[in-house]
């Protein structure tokens, strides 16, 4: 076996290449590199030059994945810090929650309609801003392609969490709630990492964000779909 | 370091446990979340028992996407088929969603400011 099959070396690469790439943006400022993407581009460009398969680096990375499932629970901490604040405006953020929710189901769909999308890659694309379980139970429940849906919600993230703050300000919204609900709701839980650096508050709503978003996208999603006319 | 893992794992377990029990279409990372936070609020949990492993995992989130990330390389076939759709259909929604949720949710705690000072932090 080739040296650079080993699963230690390959796990050693990715957080070497990680660590690398979180330099690269602290000595260069720059939103566009952003550490998850450019990790993600030097090792799909690693591999398709060495010729490791991605069977071969994902059973590698298996300890990395697995700490996904805590990283997602241990997000209840700090929901549990902003319970105080959620429990006094319950209101407005389950009906910003549910409309976000909505918009974004309809709009990826119609969206992807007009620019010509196949049936299969409008349903991978119906559930792109939830954390990817739920899209992918969804896209494939609707005939979408799990793998197509797990690639296209992370690079989601990866967006919202880079251009996130920007659209915030564009859309002239100045609450940090407000805008922590928003990168939740959009981008999961990379947007909620983009928001915790921001400071602790936009975190926490951005993961009360993504929470709503995931509980109204699995009730809901189905039901919008079949409205827009898509049958399961 | 131990307690925190153990508690953790624990919430974790019982986010499975539920979620085999009762069939809700919710992963089981999600029940496990509200679980804990339900348990913090309750004292149940205590938060010095979670707050060291919870910060780290929250802190390094994004990194844990990476290998998952990499994933993009099977669907490179589909993607450059249908980049258009796929890359603009995401961009827009997701701009609306940020727009739409965060102006909805300004707009109803202006409504309701009055009663509430919170929204002036």
């Amino acid at each position: 076996m080739n040296f650079i099959e080993n699963e230690i070396f390959l796990l050693s690469l990715t957080f070497a290449v990680f660590l690398a790439s979180r330099m690269l943006q602290r000595r260069t400022g720059l939103v566009f590199l952003n550490p998850i993407l450019v990790s993600i581009v030097v090792l799909i460009a690693f591999l398709s030059f060495s010729g490791v398969s991605y069977g071969t680096y994902s059973d590698s990375c298996r300890y990395i994945d697995f700490w996904l499932k805590p990283a997602v629970v241990a997000l209840g901490v700090p929901l549990y810090r902003q319970l105080e604040a959620i429990k006094k405006q319950i209101l407005p953020l389950l009906l910003a929650e549910l409309a976000g929710c909505v918009v974004g189901i309809v709009s990826v769909v119609l969206v992807a309609e007009l620019l010509g999308a196949s049936r299969e890659v409008v349903m991978s694309l119906a559930p792109k801003a939830v954390t990817t379980p739920i899209a992918i139970e969804i896209s494939s429940a609707m005939g979408g392609i799990p793998a197509l849906t797990a690639s296209v919600v992370i690079c989601t993230g990866i967006f919202g969490g880079m251009a996130g703050f920007r659209m915030v300000k564009m859309s002239h919204i100045k609450s940090p709630i407000a805008t922590g609900i928003s990168l939740g709701t959009a981008a999961h839980a990379v947007g909620t990492s983009a928001a915790m650096e921001k400071g602790y508050r936009y975190g926490a709503f951005s993961s009360l964000g993504l929470t709503l978003n995931g509980l109204f996208t699995a009730l809901l999603a189905p039901f919008i779909l079949s409205l827009m006319g898509y049958s399961a | 370091m131990i307690l925190q893992c153990a508690v953790l794992f624990a919430f974790m377990a019982l986010g499975e446990f539920v979620v085999y029990f009762t069939g809700v279409p919710i992963p089981s990372s999600i029940v496990g979340m509200i679980l804990l936070a339900v348990a913090l609020k309750l004292r149940i949990v205590r938060e010095m028992w979670v707050n060291k492993i919870s910060d780290f995992l929250v802190k390094n989130l994004g990194f844990f996407f990476v290998p998952a990330g990499v994933g993009v390389m099977n669907c490179f076939g589909l993607i450059s088929e249908q980049w258009l759709p796929i890359a603009g259909a995401s961009v827009v929604s997701t701009f609306l969603i940020i727009a739409f949720t965060g102006r909805i949710h300004q707009l109803i705690r202006k409504l309701g400011s009055h009663r509430n000072e919170l929204y002036r932090e």
